[in-house]
């Protein structure tokens, strides 16, 4: 099939940007959403031109590190990664438009590449368990009932790609905090730190310019791991009780 | 009267032999004893000293994110360093099966000499048994420190751990997290890293890419590892970075094949830089190939996924009996097709090991009756099962895998069969370390994937994530502090001739790959690259063709450094200059790899040299003459071997057989 992909081309941060039209010939159903992209920079590469930055690594759906919106979608029409969208999933003769996640608390870095360390920010304000190497007790010693730990390992499944905030129409980080704050939550051993956890967390979601959650559920709809929308409610309950608590 | 020249191998044309290479950290005694002796004996630092320290950590994967995290909690000074974007990238996510642990909570018989006995015999004997039983006896702790991070491992209705059997040991010690066992433990050991980097304990770099090894002598002539050139992937800076020691914990090298089921960005820079500042590389040719990855369906292929090989428990595994039978798989009758695992290894049949199931269809298709595009595939085929179970019993099991075959083939496995081939998987070679986990170069430690480790010549499933762990949770701890201990280190000046010479070999690799301006691209190179490897160093290896591949790779490299486009400049994100230093090193591993297998004229674990089988076809290992640790030294006109001799007190040296 041949089609014609409409790129966000951006040299660096400062750099206005633009969208920029490319043909691609021959481009084979199966090959994946990413592969059509490095047949298109080769043929840029071998005409001299600056072929198209963006982020991809393990190809298999789990790092995290690829996303781009499609078509004005979030990882494009399939609720996969973007490594796992197939061309099969586009006519012959498609005009597909690319551009990187859209959120000011992502910036552009080149291309369609943006910059996601503000998720690393959230971690680190509280997305842990203080568990100090060597003082871990015998793992048998603390049962968790299967619900719960069934429960908390699909929170776990996030793989911090960023989809979620980019399918926000408030741009907020709220999924991928939430997911987290409800992983660690639901387990015996996260709860000494739960309420420190939220208010830390949601203080620096909120610092890093992510905007507020209004329950559209854009982001669940578009999560590739399939992150449910109540890990959000269950966010705004913890962060009530250490409210309450006084804890802020 | 003739003179009978003294019997040289062939593989000596390439390099030199030079002196036996012996651990001098290697420990004595009873085996069970050994790892506590030398934690007594290892020197401590005083708490109060320790901020005093710094460590350089490269890689953020399950051993480098575990031994940053757990230094930088020690009180020592950590920088790390990982080319992605984030920490919680690191390919160590993508591993699926679990992670093995000698807790015995099945009760059924295993132990840490169990653990240990399977590892070694797994490795076919060419590990070293007191790391190996160091590694067993840690495995326990590495559960306990997961569960008390919070990893979501599966558990029984009673909310105790459950646990699985993994791959030809007869008892249930895999600990997992559904399919995502790597995740979940990299996660872990990623918040426990994000922990000390609020704490501000370790300062991270990500986005930076290590292109140099910094060995600097000190007051007394010793040259020590002490720093490390990155380049900023962002805006092109290249930085020193200087340290009491550096630590290696960049993973494994599988993409010289270009396609394998490692992330793409996976590269042996950081080890090859190492190796060439004289860091002696060990056993480089023993990689691992996994029977059960989807074929490869065209040119433009970038990376092949691994299925689970808990397929292979219920799927049965054929090709077209007939040569050039091309009808599709359902319209050829049961005494039309040939189950060649079930016709050649009737005892074991589909679950014969990783290597013998390979090399199996490889050489099916090597007789033209390989299925799907370019006839590189077999048949794993599930109606017996949906038959005998039922759809639901067949979904249930393996449902997330099926679904993840049809979102990439486009083909619907319950009604037809899947194919599947072989791919490469994971690299049993690395850096040599002795006990401690320290290179021959003073202060450089190397962990994880990217040592010679505990797997020897093969490595068993689930072990990975295992030996990551113990690495950089519970034996670098140790090992580190006693080096660390005679520290602190005189500073070196970012003017030291040492730093500005690292310096400026970098920029002008850098500016060389940008002024060539040729006419073929980067990956042009790489996938020749990988299909030279792949064809003479993968699944079968001989004189021949060994021979053979060092003289293309020769050629390819020459032409690589007159003919290859870079486009842009160094002062920005470039993807292209990135990928053309990878692949540069990449041809002088590749080189390597082969000469060692040349070298090694047995067959081994995942080393396979067509010269060296028995009559039946079988792996046959010649212990008089190879039972060593093969380490290469680095010399400009050729390698030098050094032979690390093996020796087993505790497990009997046994052949194999799976018929």
């Amino acid at each position: 099939m041949n089609i014609t992909v409409r790129v966000w081309r951006q040299k660096n941060a400062d750099d206005k940007g633009k969208m920029v039209t490319y043909g691609v010939e021959n481009v084979s159903e199966h090959m994946s959403f990413l592969e059509m992209l490095d047949v298109l920079n080769e043929q840029l590469t071998l005409s001299g031109d600056d072929p198209i930055a963006f982020d991809h690594d393990c190809r298999e759906g789990i790092c995290g590190a690829c996303g781009v919106v499609i078509n004005g979608q979030a990882h494009g029409p399939q609720t996969t990664t973007t490594c796992q969208l197939h061309m099969r999933s586009f006519e012959d003769g498609a005009v597909i438009d690319i551009e990187p996640w859209r959120a000011g608390a992502f910036p552009v870095v080149k291309d369609l590449v943006v910059d996601r360390s503000a998720f690393d920010r959230i971690i680190q304000a509280g997305g842990f368990i203080s568990a100090p190497t060597g003082s871990a007790p015998e793992a048998n010693n603390l049962p968790v009932p299967k619900e719960d730990a069934d429960h908390a390992f699909e929170s776990a499944t996030c793989i911090g790609c960023g989809a979620c905030v980019a399918a926000c129409p408030n741009g907020s980080g709220m999924l991928f905090t939430a997911a987290k704050i409800t992983h660690l939550g639901l387990l015996p051993q996260g709860q000494p730190e739960r309420d420190s956890r939220v208010i830390g967390m949601i203080e620096q979601h909120d610092h890093e310019g992510f905007g507020g959650c209004t329950n559209i559920g854009e982001c669940t709809a578009s999560c590739p791991k399939g992150i449910p929308l109540d890990t959000i409610s269950r966010l705004n309950r913890d962060l009530l009780g250490a409210l309450a608590k006084g804890k802020a | 009267m003739t003179i009978t020249e003294p019997y040289k191998n062939p593989s000596e044309q390439f390099h030199a032999v030079g002196e036996d290479i012996v651990d001098l950290k290697a420990p004595s005694g009873p085996i069970e004893k050994r790892w506590d002796d030398r934690k007594f004996n290892a020197k401590l630092v005083n708490p109060a000293n320790r901020r005093k320290l710094s460590v350089l950590v490269v890689g953020t994967g399950l051993a480098g994110a575990s031994a940053a995290a757990t230094l930088g909690e020690a009180g020592y000074h950590v920088r790390s360093f990982c080319y992605q974007d984030s920490p919680r990238r690191a390919h160590s996510i993508a591993a699926q099966g679990g992670i093995n642990a000698a807790k015995n909570y099945r009760n059924d018989g295993d132990s840490i000499y169990r653990l240990f006995y399977d590892t070694v015999k797994g490795g076919d004997f060419r590990a070293r048994e007191s790391n190996v039983y160091r590694l067993a006896q840690v495995s326990v702790n590495i559960i306990d420190q997961c569960v008390a991070q919070g990893v979501p491992f599966a558990r029984e209705y009673g909310g105790l751990l459950d646990n699985r059997s993994f791959g030809g040991v007869q008892v249930s010690r895999t600990f997992y997290a559904r399919g995502q066992t790597g995740q979940q433990l990299l996660i872990g050991a990623y918040q426990a890293l994000e922990r000390q980097i609020a704490a501000g304990t370790v300062e991270m770099n990500t986005r930076h890419e290590m292109l140099e090894l910094i060995m600097v002598p000190d007051a007394n002539g010793v040259e020590r590892a002490r720093g490390i050139i990155v380049r900023d992937m962002v805006t092109g800076e290249i930085e020193t970075h200087t340290a009491d020691a550096v630590v290696l914990a960049s993973g494994g090298y599988g993409n010289v094949f270009f396609l394998s089921t490692n992330a793409m960005g996976c590269n042996t820079t950081a080890t090859w830089r190492a190796h060439r500042k004289g860091a002696y590389f060990a056993n480089p040719c023993y990689t691992q190939i996994h029977p059960t990855c989807i074929p490869v369906s065209g040119d433009y292929q970038s990376k092949l996924t691994l299925m689970s090989e808990s397929l292979r428990n219920d799927g049965r595994i054929w090709v077209p009996a007939k040569l050039g039978d091309d009808r599709v798989a359902s319209q050829i009758p049961e005494d039309e097709r040939d189950y060649y695992l079930e016709r050649i290894y009737p005892a074991f049949g589909n679950l014969v090991p990783r290597d013998i199931a390979s090399r199996a269809a490889k050489y099916q298709c090597d007789a033209g009756k390989g299925v799907g595009p370019g006839g590189l595939g077999v048949y794993l085929d599930f109606a017996d099962a949906i038959e005998r179970l039922g759809r639901p019993a067949v979904e249930a099991k393996y449902g997330n895998l099926f679904d993840m075959y049809a979102q990439i083939t486009g083909e619907d496995p319950y009604s037809e069969p899947m194919r599947i081939y072989p791919a490469v998987h994971y690299t049993m070679g690395g850096l040599w370390v002795d006990y401690d986990l320290q290179s021959n170069l003073t202060g450089l430690f190397v962990a994880g994937e990217a040592n010679f480790s505990e797997h020897g010549a093969n490595r068993l499933g689930a072990s990975a994530l295992m030996q990551g762990l113990a690495d950089g949770y519970f034996v670098l701890p140790y090992t580190l502090a006693n080096y660390l201990a005679d520290g602190p280190y005189e500073k070196v000046a970012d003017d030291h001739p040492a730093v500005l010479e690292a310096k400026a070999a970098v920029e002008n690799r850098i500016s060389t790959l940008l002024s060539i301006n040729g006419t073929r691209t980067v990956d042009s190179y790489h996938k020749e690259l990988g299909q030279i490897m792949w064809d003479y160093c993968g699944m079968e290896r001989t004189e021949e063709g060994l021979t053979k591949a060092i003289g293309m790779i020769r050629d390819l490299k020459t032409d690589f450094w007159a003919n290859v486009k870079v486009t842009g400049v160094n002062e920005e994100l470039n993807q292209t200059l990135e990928r053309a230093g990878r692949v540069a090193d990449f041809f002088e591993l590749g080189e390597l790899m082969c000469i060692d297998a040349l070298n090694r004229r047995e067959s081994c674990g995942g080393h396979f040299r067509a010269e060296s089988q028995t009559e039946d076809g079988e792996a046959l290992r010649h212990d008089d003459e190879f039972a060593y640790v093969s380490a290469w030294e680095f010399g400009d006109k050729q390698p030098t071997l050094h032979k690390e001799p093996l020796e087993y007190e505790y497990v009997e040296m046994k052949s194999r057989s799976y018929k």
